[in-house]
């Protein structure tokens, strides 16, 4: 076009950043790559392309990462962990910053690099994922530079293995190694096998900013080199963002093996627009949650819902709005989307939508580019909930919306969802907002914004979107332990039958404690418990499946507890305490019955348990969230969220005490909790609900079980319905429940060693922290 | 190759008055519409902040874009020391804001500049400067800057300028209705002044930096257009903070909500502040973006700018010679 047309139609016109130094990199390091273990890269091995989803061009040759490799990054890494650990901060800290630095001295390499082999727009790459990356090396700078200061007590977990997924690829890498370095740990890493080239630029800016060898590892391959790396005996964690459908097989594949986890994974995310929003904004909003990356992103704003009353409108504006998106080539700095990152994931969503028989499928009527792998914006309205694609993730440029009628009609279906990913709410009623906010099952909230992320701001899911926390200190305490030594759970067995029973002077039946109620094991069978020295001291209940559905169900009515104030539960525990004290001299006299404990010992545990209960009664209003500096005019608030119904496998030793210790921080908290007592001491748990009875505790906030704790614990753990498994008990099988618990990805916390129940570790954040998880809810302001 | 082009337009044709386009007869005020706008500050902000991220024009792309900014520029003087011969400098300027030589490299026709805006008394001698080049002289008006001289002085004041020839008139509207909510007495003082000005085109300056948020542009903004203004108009250049990106999405996004309801296009001019051939970029993009092509043409849209054509001049040397221009290698007005 001359410039007097263009003067006339005032078209846009290309606007292509250089991909020069880009390809010129490729030429010099490759165009065939190796991996980078111990400070160097290796030859190439075996190889496979690596391509320009935009054009199909093939970019470089990459390494597909073997067993032998992953061993060599593996030991390189163990070899560097002892000296890299015993840095101090300061000494961490500077490599941090340096790596920031390099990723800011470089950006335009990485970002183009990305570019080119993501098909993500250069906008993004430059503007988002490249200010995102550094500023995540700039802020764990900090974090390792007051770890020990902040953080007393804890050490580093050892080799890290983390996989990271082809939509974010650098950054993803920031989120997963700053965090590792920064407290003390060694890494494998590998990128996905679409997007390898910025890890292995990466690679090369950590031998610029020196960072010892063997710190940082890079392999690059497939999904066999990352499981490789998982389930290498070498990595003391496993951190992986991804599918939730390999997120699952990670979580069966690690099961026992004791490696700590955590998991981002995918999402469904609900863009809740009430009626008196500021709609042009929140349409402009979902450019940003639907359409930014190719709609290839966890948390994108994928489940649009609309008050009803202005869905007509709302839709009319929205299809007005895609019509002005512009797809093309991603390093056209004038486009909004690019490609998608390869023909598999194409396939992938078309099928989707050809599978798709309901609502209205509106595509952006944009001018879509020849060849390469692109999609159009798609909007699908009318949808119901029972609709798949209202249910799947779809990882792709494509909306589906239903409607609503009310506030709480809106959180039923957002939560209507097995992912809890993000949400978004867009409201000009700070009432509504805030009420809602804490409503949605999800781990960040977004509210009259949305695809806002920082270092400092906690990143992470609940229910199948895995779990564990990227960002802020909440982030960095995924990447360590509590340093205090502990000793290994020894299975305790209950004393056998006498030869010659003595019976009670007086039948008593302990049962099992749902909702509030004393019921009978479904089973119908009972098991006698002996004292040691052979008097029998009652029965307990054998509870099967039925009777932990049962519990669940009772606790997961008992929802009100988590409404309830903080204050209100603290004054429940306190009740407890007392109510326990009252009764001091029969749990003592119950404790050295069942275990042939002393007196002074029996009298200590019930002393510590009312002391515990005390604690615990005082953390309830104090464990407060914070809020996250991030870089916006308005709040990043990290709250403390229950996780909902704890299923909780009590220790052997102090049966009294242990079951307090977990019982009482879970409901400190507003969880239910389901416990499974000891089976060898079983009953100081089931005295205990005649003191629960009488402490104003709402029926099915605690739950009792009694019965086989293996079986119990599977129950549990295969329960779609509870939200976290914790065990201190011993003799069990430790993988069957990791594995058992993968199907709905609740979190564990299977522990093989114990504290020291009656001292200062069976207490305290340690517990609070697996009794919570941290929702982000980012509230910009300002009129 | 002459035969199958299209005739250069004159670059009358762009200026007002348009004939083929409704001018805005305005409306019932309707109150429930008002209290239901909503503008959210930090969501308006990160748009305006990634707009000049998202869209860019280079090469042959950026001159055509400048040229055509130059032809949606209000040239402006509005000075207390300002005199015949310099508003006839100005306008001089006017009828050709770019050396020739340069236009012709270019391959553009010659362009003139949207329009020139004076004072009242000066109205007299920039229509008989700009007579026979079609460009419209505005005129601002109402006690321009504040508005606070006697109601019947500002009506007043407008009749005057029509008679003395001024093709549109810019009014500055009275911020304390809408700081106080009085939004029927903003629609009155809005209705009277449009029917002052009778066939000239009226542009309602809201002096957006004295509104205090962004809620109250966007609904003094619907109000005036509601009372039949032909075109909203941000500040009079003389507020602490002019014309802003996040100003401009409130206003249009008002624009385009209106032209919705009533199928009339209203037109738009930030004025203050944009002094650089990348904002006017900018401003022609959101424009674009927003609400279309339409508002790429002087009957829907200007920029109040004085020194922004010395810099868009510049820039279009450069584009010719590859070198980087100077000032005063072009004309001054």
């Amino acid at each position: 076009m001359t410039t007097r047309e263009i003067f006339d139609t005032m078209e846009y016109g290309p606007a292509p950043e250089s991909a020069a130094e880009a390809l010129d990199w490729i030429g010099m390091h490759g165009p065939a790559f190796g991996h980078f273990i111990d400070g160097r890269f290796t030859a190439a091995g075996e190889t496979f392309a690596t391509r320009n989803p935009a054009t199909g061009a093939e970019l470089a040759q990459i390494t597909q990462g073997t067993a032998e490799d992953v061993n060599a990054a593996v030991a390189a890494a163990t070899k560097a962990f002892p000296t890299w650990a015993k840095l101090s901060c300061h000494a961490r800290a500077k490599y941090l910053y340096a790596l920031a630095r390099l990723l800011q001295k470089h950006a335009r390499l990485f970002a183009v690099l990305e570019t080119l082999d993501n098909g993500k727009p250069i906008r993004e790459s430059r503007d988002v994922d490249l200010p995102l990356a550094q500023r995540h090396f700039y802020h764990h700078a900090g974090l390792a530079q007051l770890r020990d200061a902040e953080m007393p007590g804890h050490q580093p977990l050892g080799v890290c293995g983390q996989v990271i997924p082809w939509n974010f690829p650098l950054l993803m890498l920031a989120w997963k190694i700053a965090p590792a370095l920064a407290a003390g740990n060694t890494v494998v890493l590998k990128p996905a096998e679409y997007t390898s080239l910025t890890a292995l630029l990466f690679g090369q800016i950590c031998q610029e900013a020196g960072l010892p060898k063997g710190v940082v590892n890079i392999v690059t391959g497939d999904g066999r080199t990352g499981e490789a790396i998982v389930t290498h005996l070498g990595t003391a964690k496993i951190a992986f963002t991804g599918s939730t459908a390999v997120g699952r097989r990670i979580r069966e594949q690690t099961a026992g093996m004791g490696k700590s986890l955590t998991l981002e994974l995918g999402g469904k995310s609900p863009y809740i627009v009430f009626d008196d929003a500021d709609i042009d904004s929140a349409i402009e909003g979902l450019v940003d949650a639907i359409w930014f990356n190719q709609g290839q992103v966890c948390c994108a704003g994928s489940r649009l819902l609309v008050q009803e009353g202005i869905a007509g409108d709302f839709h009319a504006r929205l299809k007005a709005r895609m019509a002005k998106l512009r797809v093309g080539d991603p390093l056209d700095k004038c486009i909004d989307m690019g490609a998608l990152v390869d023909p598999v994931q194409h396939q992938a969503i078309t099928a989707m939508l050809a599978a798709n028989t309901e609502g209205e499928v509106h595509t952006a009527p944009v001018a879509m580019p020849e060849g390469g792998c692109f999609f159009p914006p798609t909007l699908i309205t009318g949808l119901s909930p029972a609709a798949p694609l209202m249910q799947e993730e779809i990882f792709g440029p494509v909306l589906v919306a239903t409607t609503f009628r009310t506030p709480t009609e809106a959180v039923e279906i957002a939560n209507n969802t097995r992912y809890g990913l993000a949400a978004t709410v867009w409201t000009e009623n700070l009432n509504l907002a805030l009420d809602i906010a804490p409503k949605l099952a999800a781990g960040v909230v977004w509210v009259n914004a949305t695809n806002l992320f920082d270092a400092a701001a906690p990143f992470g899911g609940v229910r199948e979107s895995g779990f564990g926390r990227e960002g802020g200190w909440e982030g960095l305490s995924a990447y360590l332990k509590p340093s205090v030594k502990r000793m290994a759970i020894k299975r305790i067995a209950p004393f056998a039958a006498p030869k010659t029973p003595e019976a009670p002077p007086l039948d008593r039946t302990a049962k099992l404690y749902i909702g509030g109620k004393q019921a009978r094991p479904d089973g119908g069978y009972s098991a006698p418990v002996w004292s040691k020295r052979g008097k029998l001291l009652g029965h307990m209940g054998i509870g099967n499946r039925k009777d932990i559905r049962n519990a669940v169900e009772a606790a997961r009515g008992a929802s009100g507890w988590a409404k309830a104030s903080a204050h209100s539960r603290a004054q429940v525990l306190y009740y407890i305490a007392e109510n326990l004290s009252a009764r001091a001299g029969e749990f003592s006299q119950r404790l050295r019955d069942l275990t042939g404990c002393s007196k002074p010992q029996a009298e200590a545990e019930v002393r510590t348990s009312i002391a515990r209960l005390f604690s615990y009664g005082a953390w309830a209003d104090k464990m407060d969230g914070r809020i996250a500096q991030a870089p916006i005019r308005g709040v990043a608030l990290a709250m403390r969220e229950p996780l909902g119904v704890i299923g909780a496998l009590a220790p052997d030793a102090a049966p009294l005490l242990g079951t307090l210790s977990l019982v009482a921080p879970a409901i400190a908290m507003g969880n239910r909790v389901v416990v499974v007592p000891s089976r060898a001491y079983p009953l100081a748990a089931t005295d205990l609900y005649q003191v629960l009875d009488t402490s104003d505790l709402p029926g099915g906030v605690v739950n009792i079980v009694t019965g086989d704790a293996q079986e119990l614990g599977q129950a549990l753990a295969a329960h779609a319905d509870v939200d976290a498994l914790w065990s201190f008990t011993g003799g069990i099988d430790h993988a069957a429940l990791e594995a058992a618990s993968a199907g709905n990805l609740k979190r564990t916390w299977i522990n093989t060693d114990t504290p020291d129940w009656s001292g200062n570790d069976g207490e305290g954040r340690c517990f609070l922290d697996q009794a919570t998880e941290v929702k982000t809810i980012w509230i910009p302001y300002g009129e | 190759m002459s035969a199958i082009t299209p005739a250069i337009a004159p670059p009358t044709q762009d200026h007002l008055p348009q004939l083929h386009r409704p001018r805005n007869l305005g409306m019932a005020l309707d109150l429930d519409w008002v209290a239901r706008v909503q503008a959210n500050t930090s969501a308006i902000e990160r748009r305006a902040n990634t707009l000049p991220g998202r869209r860019t024009v280079k090469k042959a792309y950026q001159a055509a874009w400048l040229a055509r900014a130059i032809t949606l520029i209000d040239l402006t003087t509005l000075a207390g020391d300002d005199t015949e011969g310099r508003v006839r400098r100005l306008c001089a300027k006017a009828r050709q804001p770019v050396r020739a030589d340069l236009l012709g490299a270019l391959g553009l026709p010659a362009i003139t500049v949207g329009a020139v805006c004076v004072y009242h008394e000066m109205v007299e001698t920039a229509v008989a400067a700009l007579a026979g080049s079609g460009i419209p002289v505005a005129a601002v008006s109402t006690g321009f800057p504040a508005g606070l001289s006697p109601f019947a002085l500002r009506v007043k004041e407008i009749e005057h300028s029509v008679q003395a020839g001024a093709a549109e008139i810019d009014i500055v509207i009275s911020r304390r209705h809408v700081l106080t909510g009085n939004w029927q007495a903003l629609y009155d003082e809005m209705r009277a002044f449009r029917a002052a000005c009778g066939p000239a085109h009226v542009k309602a300056i809201l002096a957006t930096g004295e509104l205090g948020t962004l809620r109250n542009v966007a609904r003094a903004s619907l109000v005036c257009m509601m009372a039949g203004a032909d075109f909203i108009k941000t500040s009079t250049g003389k507020e602490s903070v002019n014309a802003t990106l996040p100003v401009s999405l409130t206003m249009i996004r008002a624009i385009r909500a209106y032209e919705a309801a009533t199928g009339i296009k209203i037109g738009y001019k930030p004025a203050g502040g944009i002094s650089k051939a990348k904002d006017a970029l900018v401003y022609l993009s959101l424009m674009k973006e927003e609400l279309g092509n339409d508002w790429l043409r002087p009957d829907l849209f200007r920029f109040g700018a004085s020194s922004l054509l010395g810099d868009i001049e510049r820039q279009l040397e450069h584009h010719v010679t590859g070198a980087y221009s100077a000032s005063w290698r072009h004309p001054m007005a």
